[in-house]
């Protein structure tokens, strides 16, 4: 896939960034001229992302989060969410609906979401290392 | 995000206002906590027609909420929510357990 404009994003952990990363994609992903329920997906997809990367990947501490944002062949939006936190030790497990590690504040259901909101998922994580979350979501074009 | 809140009759209703994310959850938590401390209703309605936006925060919020009207025998209903915050409300599966009202009847 040909990739036509990107922009990246790296922030600290803080929670106050999640609003700024979602808002930063949106203005982004504008150019695609996505109707307003794509573009409420897209925001949700990278405010789960990046806010499991502040939760679970920097619990007790503060790292670095990675965002990318890039427009594929002129109808794709693609995601990745990276950091180098403490990793995840089972994929599947932390992608089954309401598995959450995060006690009563977490639903467990950001992984589902971004499932559901968007058309491919992949997470590459290794435990001490970190996880990346590679999203995408096609925009058709409107006449 | 702004909390707002009326009484009458047992049933506390709770507005939401503004963006709902991780960043705001723990301090709604505690003022909705607050709220059902102060009054301690039997039901309650979370009207979610101010909130601009709401991740999956949202249903941890829903969800805690619903244990604790449930768990002293009432009854809770989620209604008024916009496009976003209900399709987050579609994706969870949550209207399995919670009544989610779309759009607002009078209960």
């Amino acid at each position: 896939m040909k990739s036509e404009n990107y922009i990246k994003l790296e922030f600290p952990s803080r929670s106050a960034n999640e609003a700024l990363a979602r808002s930063a994609v949106a203005a982004f992903a504008a150019q695609l001229d996505p109707t307003l329920d794509e573009l409420g997906d897209i925001r949700t997809a990278v405010s789960e992302a990046v806010t499991n990367a502040i939760v679970h990947a920097y619990p007790d501490t503060v790292g670095t989060v990675w965002l990318r944002a890039r427009i594929l062949d002129g109808e794709y939006l693609e995601l990745t969410v990276r950091d180098k936190g403490r990793g995840i030790p089972d994929v599947d497990q932390a992608r089954q609906p309401l598995f959450t590690t995060g006690g009563d504040e977490r639903s467990g259901m950001g992984f589902t979401i971004m499932e559901s909101f968007m058309d491919k998922l992949r997470v590459r994580s290794s435990p001490g290392a970190g996880t990346t979350v590679t999203m995408l979501r096609r925009i058709r074009r409107r006449r | 995000m702004k909390v707002y809140s009326a009484y009458h009759e047992g049933r506390l209703t709770i507005y939401l206002q503004g963006e709902l994310d991780q960043h705001e959850i723990r301090r709604s938590i505690a003022s909705i906590e607050g709220l059902l401390d102060d009054y301690l209703p039997r039901d309650c309605v979370l009207d979610l027609g101010g909130l601009s936006f709401m991740d999956s925060s949202g249903i941890a919020l829903i969800l805690k909420l619903h244990r604790r009207i449930t768990g002293s025998g009432g009854r809770i209903w989620v209604e008024n929510a916009a496009a976003q915050p209900l399709r987050v409300l579609d994706a969870s599966g949550i209207d399995r357990i919670v009544n989610i009202r779309v759009p607002r009847e009078v209960v």
